[in-house]
């Protein structure tokens, strides 16, 4: 028997699956493509321009520069956890959508990497829509910010992962607001989002550096924006790498653990 | 004829309950086979182990020659499900179910378009092609389930339950089509729970219950076998069964008519002798179904 660290054996099928969400994305692009270009720009003047006012400057970076990667990072964080939670969860739940797929020559590892790769396709595709808002408004610093875009699919593939432990666990649906507002939300705020980490006393930065994702994220995104590149990014990726890994293998386990009865 | 599904010992345990008890049984190539028996067989769970997705606690099966749990993908490519559940995808259209269930099973794009308007017709659903599956009827979903089990031109048909919940025109269209895919070549492996359905399409069939395979047999010949051509019934009035009982006519009481049993030759004498002697105001002389074989293995009480 399998268990949840082994290697799961996916076949290039689970593209196929990725191409189903795709195309339901595109399907129903009205309601998929405005949420990302609204939340930007609310996000900016609200807080870029509106407490920006007041604040004008971190460490000698105007606020609104300051703000714009975690506007971004959380985006990445938002669209793949909640793409692989409450959806993963009606399609697997609410729709059997798994059940059909897995009576094909699909297995339920190439279900549930394709639900993975396509969580991560969805920050990638958040991030293509707000990168150019924020340009125009003369916030993040191109051509380097181009690459928040591979970043927002290593960076999504990573939320991909978490949110699938949580959906391979939970009982029903209503249990996934759990982790929603007990770590997604908290962590958009405390992850040296809106203002830096050395804020916060040093038990919790090193708290936030340890086991907050998103704080790596962050990090990484704000030196491409700025930019302001410094080593300290390959450690930041590593963290990424590794924890991207190990979330998504589990997750896949514990799917199968959860569905193949 | 050759086999091309075979179990032998097969069992399968959910933690401590057993499902499916040390089951054997052989499809052949070509046959509409079909697995009987009340709520908790083991019949769904024995169509979850030929179709790969539920793995075996012992014993050996394969399909088509392939073990399910060596070579999934491969037997899975020849395999066309009708689940119990409706589980269409109501995120496409008719058409967008039968192309988009296509493409799982590795079928280019021009070919799968041509397949799904192709199966649309097969089932009469041409006109329902860009409806939304939410908009369509009970039946109309079974027979969009039938069409999206044919995309990949499948060697077998495993159907769990294919007509559930639905009007006699729509199971009489079902059981159409599956009799001309039946003489197309079609291997058909079904569940049901209506034997009036069993008996007109299954070559053979197994009753199961409680995990273990009961009978297996041609309809008629289990029928012939198990409880003769004819049924007497009486009505179960006091009189009557006492009068039964002094004659030493064994019987057995279904609500409120008594069931003659025994009679498997001369229901007509025994029928005769009954009426002479303990002039029942009712009785009927009745062919014996697949039913009376069903109720007189598995009892009559309620499962669940």
């Amino acid at each position: 028997m399998p268990h949840i660290f082994s290697i799961p054996n996916v076949t290039r099928r689970a593209g196929i699956v990725w191409y189903r969400n795709l195309v339901v994305f595109v399907r129903t692009w009205q309601v998929n493509f405005f949420p990302p270009l609204v939340e930007a720009l609310l996000y900016l003047f609200a807080i870029g321009i509106g407490i920006g006012t007041y604040v004008q400057q971190i460490d000698g970076i105007p606020y609104i520069n300051f703000i714009a990667p975690a506007i971004l990072a959380i985006a990445v964080m938002n669209s793949a956890f909640f793409e692989c939670t409450f959806g993963s969860f009606v399609r697997m739940y609410y729709q059997k959508t798994f059940d059909a797929m897995i009576a094909t020559p699909l297995s339920i590892e190439d279900v549930i990497a394709g639900e993975l790769l396509w969580g991560a396709t969805r920050s990638v595709i958040y991030v293509i829509i707000m990168l150019p808002v924020l340009a125009v408004f003369g916030v993040v610093s191109l051509p380097l910010a181009l690459l928040a875009i591979p970043l927002a699919f290593l960076g999504g593939l990573m939320f991909a992962g978490i949110a699938m432990c949580f959906t391979s666990v939970t009982p029903g649906i209503d249990t996934l607001n759990y982790p929603s507002f007990l770590f997604i939300t908290p962590m958009a705020l405390f992850s040296g989002t809106f203002f830096p980490l050395t804020l916060m006393p040093a038990f919790l930065q090193y708290f936030a550096l340890a086991v907050l994702p998103l704080t790596h994220l962050v990090a990484i995104m704000r030196m491409l924006t700025l930019p302001s590149l410094s080593w300290t990014l390959l450690l930041h990726l590593a963290w990424i790498a590794v924890i991207t890994a190990i979330t998504c293998i589990i997750s896949i386990n514990l799917m199968r653990k959860r569905l193949i009865v | 004829m050759t086999a091309i599904i075979k179990a032998h010992d097969l069992k399968k345990n959910y933690n401590s309950t057993v499902a499916v008890d040390g089951i054997q049984f052989t499809v052949k190539k070509g046959e509409i086979f079909g697995f009987l028996g009340p709520n908790g067989a083991g019949k769904t769970t024995t169509m979850k182990m030929i179709t790969c997705v539920s793995p075996r606690t012992s014993g050996t099966l394969t399909v088509l020659g392939m073990d399910p749990e060596e070579k999934p993908a491969e037997i899975k490519q020849s395999l066309g499900v009708v689940p119990q559940e409706t589980n269409l995808d109501p995120d496409f259209t008719c058409f967008g179910n039968l192309y988009y269930y296509s493409l799982y099973f590795n079928i280019p794009k021009d070919e799968a378009t041509r397949r799904a308007d192709e199966l649309l017709e097969f089932v009469q659903l041409t006109e329902k092609r860009d409806v939304s599956v939410d908009k369509l009827s009970g039946g109309m979903k079974r027979r969009l389930i039938l069409a999206r089990a044919l995309v990949n031109r499948p060697d077998i048909l495993i159907l769990d339950e294919p007509t559930i919940g639905l009007d006699p025109q729509a199971r009489h269209l079902i059981w159409e089509k599956l009799r001309s895919l039946q003489a197309r070549g079609n291997t058909i492996v079904m569940t049901t729970h209506y034997l009036d359905e069993a008996a007109r399409l299954c070559d053979r069939l197994v009753i199961m219950d409680n995990g273990k395979i009961l009978v297996e047999g041609a309809p008629a010949d289990l029928v012939r076998e198990h409880v003769g051509d004819e049924i007497v019934e009486v009505e179960g009035s006091d009189d009557v069964v006492t009068c039964l009982r002094e004659r030493g006519v064994p019987f057995e009481k279904t609500g409120d008519m008594v069931q003659v049993t025994g009679t498997t030759e001369k229901a007509r004498e025994v029928a005769r002798t009954i009426l002479d002697r303990c002039q029942p105001a009712r009785m009927i002389t009745r062919p014996a179904t697949l039913e009376d074989v069903f109720l007189k293995l598995t009892g009559r009480n309620l499962r669940e």
